[in-house]
């Protein structure tokens, strides 16, 4: 694997977590609990989507083919997508939602803040770009998680069964591979594994506050950001997603 | 927009002989330009009629995100899916604004949701048309949001000071909501033949109802006077009606599409079209709850509503915890 497919591969990752979380909570929108909640998740999912825009465009741009953002995001189909596995679940209820959230904020601000170093200029501009958004979106998802898991009963046991459910996708983020190898041999982005200590402080932090207790063992699912495996979940996000462009091949939007 | 039929609570406009000398004194201040401020007095009626208009109004808003979240997850590219996600988040936005000008009036919002998911609210009569393709999110943003424009500028300058701010405000987001509708509208009518069928069905479908959405005619509206009388209103339904279509129909030619009203024509006279009235029974059953979405839209409001219960009194009960901490030990 050249560099340069390598850093294709990095930013498509960056950009298919962003692309699939913002259509996950972009599902949302008119059915949250109250009203500031609507505003709030319609924001989120707008800030992903513009994250998405400047990750895949400049992945089009490393790849040299032609393709750019839009073509990434509507026209490749499951096995090449590269998001973690977490994003692409189910949204569940709000509890879930949120709690997904917060696992993903929570790494996001570690990894862009090591990002903003990056020796490649490109991406160290995103990161500083987008880590500003995501420094908002971990204070409000911790916020949630903190008052929903040490609120009422039900709602303690709701956020528990989330973080229950969610835990073991959260591995994944810290499991390197070749692609990782390479992005930190050239400075570009850091080893995932290396991210671990300060994601487990911050996390550690919010849920201990929730009075949540993270899951007992190491087991994680994989084959996210690979592509190697995804659940079978992605691929009905994918059909509604990409419809009006499979559909309707070559019109202009 | 977003306000119809509200049935101004009282009967005809008062003499001036008959008012009370507080209603008088309000009378005058209504009539000299000056606007109603939350504490100042006011006629009983004048508050119900407001808290009726308003209250509708930020109903519509939040119902209005329904139809064009249906489209949000299958918009065609990244930034068409960000433009209408900020688009939807503006609305709940004004949501938030106009049920705040309510709560000025002694309403609270929980209350005012109540009396929607109880049909003891109405929302404007246009979300209960389904959004079937793409170009109906084109539709509503020239359409619908066109419509609401010329109702809000009027009301810009309605007698209630918080409800005017607040329509300041919102129209100029709706402006902005109204060209990127448009901005579809042109994609689609200059695209293929599919986008441009998509693009006159939309018109044909959206075209009425649009024309709904101010009301009945002036004819039969009985609660104008009044609300004219107190600045709540102050244009009529015909008058705004007549706005809208001269200053859609222009840009309809420009996009080539045909409006689907047979008889719609230029009068030199008036310097207006003249065009067919929608069809008022099909208004009145839709305002009745016999609309093609009315159930589905109140069904999914209701069920957000129970469904996110446990998250409001979770967060409730941990800002409880934290507001009195010595309390809790």
């Amino acid at each position: 694997m050249t560099r340069e497919e390598a850093l294709f591969q990095f930013l498509l990752r960056m950009g298919d977590n962003t692309l699939v979380l913002g259509q996950r909570v972009s599902e949302w929108c008119g059915h949250a609990p109250v009203l500031e909640e609507d505003i709030a998740l319609a924001n989120t999912a707008l800030d992903l989507i513009g994250q998405t825009q400047m990750w895949l465009n400049l992945a089009g741009e490393v790849e040299g083919k032609g393709r750019d953002a839009d073509k990434l995001a509507f026209l490749r189909d499951v096995w090449d997508f590269r998001n973690l596995l977490l994003v692409e679940l189910p949204n569940g209820d709000f509890g879930r939602t949120m709690m997904r959230q917060f696992l993903f904020d929570a790494w996001q601000s570690v990894l862009l803040g090591r990002l903003t170093n990056s020796a490649e200029p490109r991406v160290a501009e995103i990161a500083e770009k987008a880590g500003k958004e995501v420094a908002y979106h971990v204070e409000r998802s911790s916020g949630t998680v903190v008052g929903l898991g040490d609120g009422t009963e039900e709602s303690h046991a709701r956020m528990q069964a989330a973080l229950d459910y969610l835990w073991p996708y959260v591995g994944e983020m810290f499991a390197s591979d070749a692609v990782d190898e390479e992005m930190a041999r050239a400075g570009i982005a850091p080893d995932p594994a290396g991210l671990r200590e300060e994601y487990d402080a911050l996390v550690g932090r919010v849920l201990g506050e929730a009075t949540l207790s993270i899951p007992e063992g190491g087991f994680f699912h994989k084959g996210g950001k690979d592509g190697a495996r995804h659940t079978e979940h992605l691929g009905h996000m994918l059909t509604e997603m990409q419809w009006l462009q499979r559909a309707y091949p070559g019109a202009s939007w | 927009m977003y306000a119809q039929m509200i049935r101004t609570a009282s009967t005809g406009v008062k003499p001036r002989e008959e008012m009370t000398e507080e209603e008088r004194r309000f009378q005058d201040r209504i009539d000299a330009g000056e606007k109603i401020e939350p504490k100042d007095w006011m006629p009983d009626d004048y508050r119900a009629t407001l808290i009726r208009q308003i209250g509708q109004h930020a109903h519509s808003e939040v119902v209005g995100q329904l139809p064009e979240g249906n489209w949000i997850t299958r918009a065609p590219t990244l930034e068409r899916k960000a433009i209408l996600l900020a688009k939807v988040q503006d609305e709940a936005g004004h949501g938030l604004y106009l049920y705040s000008a309510a709560e000025t009036l002694g309403v609270s919002r929980d209350e005012l949701i109540e009396l929607l998911h109880q049909g003891r609210m109405k929302y404007s009569s246009i979300f209960n048309y389904p959004t079937l393709t793409w170009a109906d999110i084109g539709a509503i943003g020239w359409l619908v949001d066109g419509a609401a424009i010329v109702n809000q500028v009027a009301l810009q300058r309605t007698s209630y000071g918080p409800y005017s701010r607040a329509m300041i405000r919102i129209c100029k987001e709706e402006s902005f909501h109204a060209r990127q509708g448009y901005s579809i509208m042109m994609k689609m009518a200059f695209g293929t033949p599919e986008q441009k069928r998509m693009a006159q069905d939309a018109v044909d479908r959206l075209w009425y109802p649009a024309l709904m959405m101010f009301g009945p005619p002036d004819k039969d509206s009985v609660h104008t006077a009044q609300s004219m009388a107190w600045k709540i209103k102050v244009a009529t339904n015909d008058e705004l009606r007549q706005k809208f279509v001269n200053q859609t129909i222009p840009q309809m030619e420009y996009l080539g599409l045909k409006c689907p009203d047979p008889d719609l024509k230029w009068n030199d006279e008036k310097q207006g079209y003249d065009f067919t009235e929608p069809d008022w029974s099909e208004f009145f059953d839709v305002i009745r709850g016999n609309g093609p979405c009315n159930v589905d839209r109140m069904n999914d409001r209701v069920k957000a509503w129970e469904e996110g219960a446990w998250v409001r009194e979770g967060l409730l009960a941990h800002a409880r915890k934290k507001a009195a901490p010595a309390a809790a030990e």
